[in-house]
């Protein structure tokens, strides 16, 4: 449904805050400068804490944030590039 | 067509220039170091579940934001640190309060509707119906990220906790090396 790319995928699917945005930063950094980080959430309020995270840290910029469904619940997906 | 001469005139003017703009440079390097950085402090004085989840939250994602936080425990928070209860060695107030503080985290009670403690525990089972990490998996996390715990050396002293009762790898802390933090930090709470 997405056709935007992306190098890595995590599942913080069922995951509630702060968990998305705790793996998703240890896992950014298993990622080379330029690559981009897919999450798929299910926690509504990720998508408010993505786009914080990437305006408060210099090194992680927003790609792009989607909605959408599966199994009749929203998921949520964000795409996350390591800047440096 | 004429050329205007853009070289700074050769007066007393640019010596005063040049002198404005040395206590200007100094002024700015004065400021620099008084910034606060990304850095976050929280006192947990709290010795209450939700508050305390409430700092770990805030903690766990301040730290997934790249931020440095440090988090002072004292008084009733020493009992978020606590991994057993001694009275061996107490005097008499000593385990007075032992025995009516929790001996763990796992043992917090809530703010608001603990009812001896069944409040808690329904909290607890809400957070685990709902996926929310525990408590204890919070703090886990928190360490695994480099968030700085610190224990109030004076009101461990009061209280009587022993640092064998405590968790280890903690760091012993005072006013100033709170103060320390705070200072330099964007973000300061008390909970």
């Amino acid at each position: 449904m997405s056709e935007t790319t992306f190098d890595q995928e995590l599942d913080a699917r069922g995951l509630n805050c702060p968990m998305p945005l705790v793996k998703a930063r240890k896992q950014i950094g298993d990622l080379a400068p330029g690559q981009v980080l897919k999450i798929v959430a299910t926690d509504r309020g990720s998508i408010k804490d993505f786009q914080g995270w990437t305006k408060i840290a210099a090194n992680v910029e927003l790609v792009a944030q989607e909605t959408g469904s599966e199994d009749e619940r929203e998921i949520y997906l964000h795409f996350i590039r390591k800047v440096s | 067509m004429t050329v205007t001469d853009l070289s700074p005139p050769q007066t007393a003017e640019a010596g005063d220039l040049a002198d404005r703009l040395t206590a200007l440079e100094s002024r700015v390097a004065q400021l620099e170091a008084t910034q606060p950085e990304d850095k976050v402090a929280i006192v947990v004085f709290s010795g209450e579940l939700d508050r305390v989840l409430a700092s770990f939250v805030i903690a766990t994602g301040a730290a997934a934001l790249g931020q440095e936080v440090s988090m002072f425990f004292t008084f009733w928070g020493l009992s978020v640190l606590k991994k057993q209860s001694k009275l061996a060695g107490k005097s008499l107030f000593e385990k007075m309060m032992a025995v009516m503080s929790p001996a763990s985290s796992t043992e917090l009670p809530v703010s608001k509707m603990n009812y001896f403690g069944v409040g808690a525990k329904m909290l607890r089972r809400m957070m685990r119906d709902k996926n929310v990490s525990s408590l204890e998996e919070m703090m886990e996390m928190s360490r695994e990220m480099g968030v700085k715990l610190l224990a109030c050396e004076m009101s461990r002293d009061v209280m009587g906790i022993g640092e064998d009762e405590l968790i280890d790898g903690l760091e012993p802390a005072g006013v100033a090396s709170f103060l320390g933090e705070s200072l330099r930090s964007r973000t300061n709470l008390f909970i």
